[in-house]
This record gives C-alpha cells, sequence and structure tokens, in this order.
C-alpha cells in the first residue's frame, strides 16, 4: 500500500509539533519556567508519528517517561499538554500527572508512565477488554532498550502471546538507557531475536524514517486486526538531549551527539523528501513551519494564563467517589 | 453457606449481572481453582470470562488494570497472598494512582481476591496477608471479610465499585459455614461489625481473629464474669473510626488482635482512633495482640507459638482489668 501524499506531508507535521513542542519545552525547563523532571524525544519523532498514523482514534496507546511525542502523535491538544506540564488545572491531568504521567483517556491514550515495563501488561489489557467487548479495536505500547530489560515486559509479551491479543510492542531503541548504553541493557543484536522466544512476529524498521516506520507500522497492525496475535516492531532511532534536560551527556563518546542532526534528522528526511517528489514545495513548508510556531506560543500562552490547581484540590480524585480513604 | 462457596456465589452473581465482568487467575477455570471456589463457572460463562491465566502476576495484574481502565470490570484471583508482592506494582503504583494521575478522567474497577492467613503450616511464603501495607496504599480498598455472608456481600461490593479494591480471604476459614444464603446485598465499604456486645472491654478483630477473638470473649464470660464487646473491622480501608470510638467510650478499655506482626499494623491504627476518639473515656491503654515480629514458621510447634489465640486475648484483657 503506498502512502498518500497528505499523509506523508501530515506526519511531517505532526513530527515538526512534536519536535518545536519539545524545543519549547527545553528553553523553558533551561529557564526555570517547568518544574520536575522532563525527558524529551527530539530526534525521535519519527517512531511515534509512523505508528500513531497508522492507527484508528480508537485504538489505545501506553506510553513512556519520554512520552510527549506519543501523545501527540496521538493527536492531544499542545495547550492541554504544555499546561499539564506547568501543573495548572487546565492540562489534561489537572496537573496531578505532569510531564510523565500524561493521559487523555478520551485519545485512547492510556498513560505514559513513570514506571518502566509497566505499561505492556496494562496495554495487554486493553487488548483483553477489546475481545471481551466485542470492540474492534488494537492496543499499542511504547518502550525502550532500558524497560526491555524489566519483567513486566516479558510477562507481557508472553501474555499477548499465549492469549494471541492484538498488541503491538514498539520497542524504540534509542541507543540509550539512562546514562548508559546498550549493550549493558540487552545482550541481543536486536530486540527481534528475542521475538522467537515468544512464537510472535516482529521486524525492525529504520526509526528515523516515518515513512518506514508507517510501514512497518501498518503491517502489524494488519497482522493485529486480523486476529494473528501480538507483534514485536522495532524501530531505531536516536536520542538527542540527555535522558533528562540538565543532563550533559558526558558519558557519551566525543562529538557523537553533535554528529546526530547531521545524520539522522527525521524531519530533514522527510522534508527532503517531500520536496524531491513535488509533494510540497519550500513556500509550503515555510507555511507549515510558520503554522505550527504559531501553535506552540499559543500552548505556551493557554498553559501561562491557565489557573492553577486548588491546593486542596490534591485531595481529589483519589477515589471515584471522590470521597477520601482512611479512618471513616 | 460455606465461605469457599460464597466466594463462587458471588462471582457467579456477577458473572450474570454484568458481562463486562470476567474473573481471571492461576487454575481458576477449566479446574475450578485449588479451593473449588470457581468450581462450574467457566463452563457456564465460557474461556473468554473465566480465564485460566500463566502463572505470572505482574503480567496478568497489569493486563486487569488494563481491561479495568478500557471498559471491562476484572476480577483477579491471586491464589496466595504472598504472591502480591510480585505484581506489586501494578497495585502500588498503576491501579491506585492512574484515576489520580489522570485528574480524575480514568476509573479502575478492578478487584483482586486473594488468600491471606495463617495456621496451616503453609510456611514463611505462604502464610502471610499484607492488610497493613496494602490498606496503606492511597487509591486502593482493602476488605477482610470472616464470614460467608461477608464474603458475598464485599466481594458484590469490590465487583459494582469503581475503584480497586482489594479482598483478603482467609485460608483458615474456607470451610466456615454460616446460615446465609444466595442473594446477599453488596455490603458498604468502611462498616465494621458488632459481633457481640459487651460492657467491659473492646476486643477489635478482623479476619480469622474475629473467631478466636469470640472464643476469648465466651473465655471472659465464663472464667472472669467479664462482658467483652467483639468488633470485627470487615473494612481495613477505609476503616471504621466511629464504631471503634463509640465502643471504646462505652467499656473504656480496648484490646486490637491481629495474625499479622504488630509494628506499622493495623492495631496502631486501631489504637489511634481509640486515643483520637476516646482519650477521656479510657481506664487503660490499648493493648495490641500480635505475632512476635518474625516470618510465620513451618512447623506446627513454631507457628502455634507465634500466633494469637484464645489465651493471648485473655491474657490481655486480664492485664487492663
Ligand atoms: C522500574 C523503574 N526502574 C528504573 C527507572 C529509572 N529510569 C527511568 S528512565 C530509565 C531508562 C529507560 O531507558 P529506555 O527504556 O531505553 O527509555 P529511554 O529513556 O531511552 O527513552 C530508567 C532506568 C524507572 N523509571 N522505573
Amino acid at each position: 500500500m503506498g502512502i498518500q501524499p497528505e499523509l506523508r506531508l501530515q506526519m511531517y507535521e505532526t513530527m515538526l509539533r512534536i519536535r518545536r513542542f519539545e524545543e519549547e519545552t527545553a528553553a523553558l525547563f533551561a529557564a526555570g519556567d517547568l518544574p520536575g523532571f522532563v525527558h524529551l524525544s527530539i530526534g525521535q519523532e519519527a517512531v511515534p508519528t509512523g505508528i500513531c498514523a497508522a492507527l484508528d482514534p480508537a485504538d489505545t496507546i501506553t506510553a513512556t517517561h519520554r512520552g510527549h511525542g506519543h501523545i501527540l502523535a496521538k493527536g492531544a491538544d499542545m495547550g492541554r499538554m504544555m499546561a499539564e506540564l506547568m501543573g495548572k488545572r487546565t492540562g489534561y491531568c489537572a496537573g496531578k500527572g505532569g510531564s510523565m504521567h500524561i493521559s487523555s483517556l478520551d485519545l485512547g491514550v492510556l498513560g505514559a508512565n513513570g514506571i518502566l515495563g509497566a505499561g505492556q501488561p496494562i496495554a495487554v489489557g486493553a487488548a483483553l477488554s477489546a475481545r471481551l467487548l466485542g470492540e474492534e479495536r488494537i492496543s499499542v505500547t511504547f518502550f525502550g532498550e532500558g524497560a526491555s530489560a524489566q519483567g513486566g515486559v516479558h510477562e507481557a509479551m508472553n501474555l499477548a502471546a499465549v492469549w494471541k491479543l492484538p498488541v503491538v510492542f514498539v520497542a524504540e531503541i534509542n541507543g540509550w538507557a539512562e546514562l548508559s548504553p546498550y549493550s549493558d541493557h540487552v545482550s541481543v543484536p536486536s530486540l527481534v531475536d528475542r521475538a522467537a522466544g515468544y512464537g510472535i512476529d516482529a521486524a525492525s524498521v529504520d526509526g528515523t524514517d516515518v515513512e518506514a516506520v508507517l510501514d512497518g507500522a501498518r503491517e502489524a497492525v494488519e497482522r493485529c486486526r486480523s486476529g494473528e496475535g501480538p507483534v514485536l516492531l522495532e524501530a531505531r532511532t536516536q536520542r538527542w538531549h540527555g535522558h533528562f534536560e540538565g543532563d550533559r551527556q558526558l558519558y557519551r563518546p566525543e562529538g557523537e551527539v553533535a554528529a546526530l542532526p547531521e545524520l539522522y534528522d527525521p524531519l530533514v528526511l522527510q522534508s527532503d523528501r517531500l520536496l524531491e517528489l513535488g509533494i510540497a514545495s519550500e513556500a509550503e513548508l515555510d507555511a507549515i513551519e510558520r503554522r505550527v510556531a504559531e501553535e506552540v506560543a499559543e500552548a505556551v500562552l493557554f498553559g501561562r494564563n491557565s489557573p492553577e490547581s486548588a491546593p486542596e484540590d490534591a485531595l481529589l480524585h483519589v477515589y471515584s467517589t471522590d470521597g477520601r480513604g482512611g479512618a471513616a | 453457606m460455606k465461605y469457599y462457596a460464597a466466594i463462587r456465589e458471588a462471582l457467579r452473581c456477577e458473572l450474570e449481572r454484568d458481562p463486562r465482568v470476567f474473573f481471571m487467575g492461576e487454575d481458576v477455570g477449566k479446574p475450578g481453582g485449588i479451593y473449588a471456589q470457581s468450581r462450574g463457572l467457566q463452563e457456564e460463562f465460557g474461556v473468554e470470562r473465566v480465564r485460566d491465566t500463566p502463572a505470572g502476576e505482574l503480567g496478568f495484574m497489569g493486563a486487569a488494570v488494563g481491561a479495568a481502565l478500557t471498559g471491562a470490570r476484572p476480577v483477579v484471583e491471586i491464589s496466595f497472598a504472598d504472591f502480591i508482592p510480585v505484581c506489586l506494582d501494578q497495585l502500588v503504583n498503576q491501579a491506585a494512582k492512574i484515576r489520580y494521575m489522570s485528574g480524575g478522567q480514568a476509573r479502575v474497577p478492578l478487584t483482586v481476591v486473594t488468600f491471606g492467613g495463617a495456621g496451616r503450616n503453609a510456611g514463611p511464603q505462604h502464610s502471610g496477608s499484607y492488610e497493613a501495607l496494602l490498606g496503606s496504599i492511597p487509591g486502593l480498598r482493602v476488605v477482610m471479610p470472616s464470614t460467608p455472608y461477608d464474603v458475598q456481600g464485599f466481594l458484590k461490593a469490590a465487583i459494582r465499585d469503581d475503584d480497586p479494591t482489594i479482598v483478603i480471604l482467609n485460608k483458615a476459614l474456607l470451610g466456615l459455614a454460616d446460615d446465609s444464603e444466595a442473594g446477599v446485598e453488596p455490603i458498604p465499604f468502611g462498616e465494621a461489625a458488632v459481633r457481640r456486645e459487651g460492657e467491659d472491654v473492646t476486643i477489635v478483630a478482623w479476619s480469622a481473629m474475629v473467631h478466636t477473638a469470640l472464643e476469648a470473649a465466651d473465655r471472659l464470660a465464663a472464667e472472669d464474669g467479664v462482658s467483652a464487646e467483639v468488633i470485627d473491622l470487615r473494612s481495613i480501608q477505609p476503616l471504621d473510626g466511629e464504631t471503634i470510638g463509640a465502643s471504646a467510650r462505652k467499656t473504656g478499655r480496648v484490646v486490637t488482635v491481629q495474625e499479622t506482626v504488630s509494628f506499622a499494623g493495623i492495631g496502631a491504627e486501631v489504637a489511634a482512633e481509640v486515643s483520637r476518639r476516646a482519650f477521656g473515656w479510657l481506664d487503660a491503654p490499648v493493648q495490641i495482640v500480635g505475632p512476635p515480629f518474625t516470618p510465620v514458621p513451618f512447623s506446627k510447634l513454631m507457628e502455634e507459638f507465634v500466633l494469637p489465640d484464645a489465651g493471648s486475648i485473655v491474657r490481655a484483657v486480664r492485664e487492663i482489668l
């Protein structure tokens, strides 16, 4: 199946939205305007973009601590994302989640997760409920090589395979887990090598090329929808920024980080392709750039102008009755 | 009805009532459960709704959380409460926090049924209950039924509730019978039950220890002419401070008794409630009866040595009379 020109362009815009949103996030964090931890996915935009482009709105995803891209690609509103990063009442989670725990149930975003290896069993459950309730949706879960060392990932793959559930396990391999390299966490050259142990299908794609990711995702999604069980899709990509903002990456080989944009920029790859194939002109790409810049500026403004959460809102949402635990 | 059969009755009722409900765990489907607690349910409701799982608690507990988040109402059995630590992340960081972290968007209507309790020579890794651990997690509810009636009522309440609830059953009570029949209504969380009224001392217990406390109350009446009130907490989280306080104001003396170690335990919470609500009425300090700070040993002699029995409760009461 070919890729429609509009979709090629749209994926470029989605990647650009993620890039500019996160660049702004980095700047706000550096200026001391954002509290807490922030993990950025700059350089990895093609992975969530290509994956989510293969999904239906009803399909669900679980994201990671490095999840802004996953959530934006699933259709999130930048303003509500920014408001959440700022801990504001208008954020997706009313300021209770922050960067590492954004969810939007309406968009099928079951949650970013601060716990490695926790989203994968949850994703299996989303696929299980789809089957039980007779709903035509599939479940996608993102994780990295670091998380791949977690037992939860193993159990989830085994469970999805034993029960033949429609789950796409997306291994986003960016070369690093926190401050240590792939080889400290994984003993095989590719996670695809593990798939045989679960009896599931697996493929590896170039995670810098959004169209390669989309192709792999379409195939995986197709298998899931036709009831053939789970699929593992590995996307090899690059983490440009530190593990968290403020991490100077002194542990990486000299020159590696500086060379990344030249070698692995998913945006440049796609814009070159769009220009080459005559799908977009320089002027059209400029227009997209301006539109995205405006969206980001508005998002920041929305966040800044949004009301703070009331301190006592901390007491809400523990239980669905909003009642509290403790002694009655 | 017997305690184990009440489990099956509640499950059957809820599976019938709501197509979103499903039950899963190790050997609960085709084999019908190690205690026959789900015998016949798979034949009745099918393999999708009464599901055998692989032996990977972290995976299937996580799957239950995910299913609960997306419209189903899972009931998960963890065959021994001691296996809960294996899947604790999915309870503590996921089930308990997801609603909160989502700013109220999400609901996690998850029910966990597990078998705790000592006294069956099951050894250190098969005799725990963990109610204090689980009861200290905001977002979770914890109940510990001591009768077949309560098993039915609390299981139904848990399954109909929109929040994650852990029903800790007691292995030692599986064969216990009462005169309850099918059709028990859901019991609201956070309401203790006065199992025996009394004037001189309040004994607070939960799960199997309720029966030990009742035995002690009989002995106190017969041997000492002491009238003991026995309160069954039933619900650990939330805790019914009001009933505890009212009883303490009436009797002026409180003894709590538990099967799990007392440090950072539920007895200490009861003592705090008593002190807050009945300090001026107290004639003696609250006594907490519980095992020493050890795991539960295997040997019958050693296990009997560490677990409270009616004798230890009677002694504790005599000390403060
Ligand atoms: C259970 C758990 N252990 C450790 C951590 C700390 N931690 C956060 S991110 C990370 C590395 C993750 O690496 P990877 O899965 O490859 O994702 P990436 O950060 O590269 O996106 C670690 C160890 C955690 N959040 N959760």
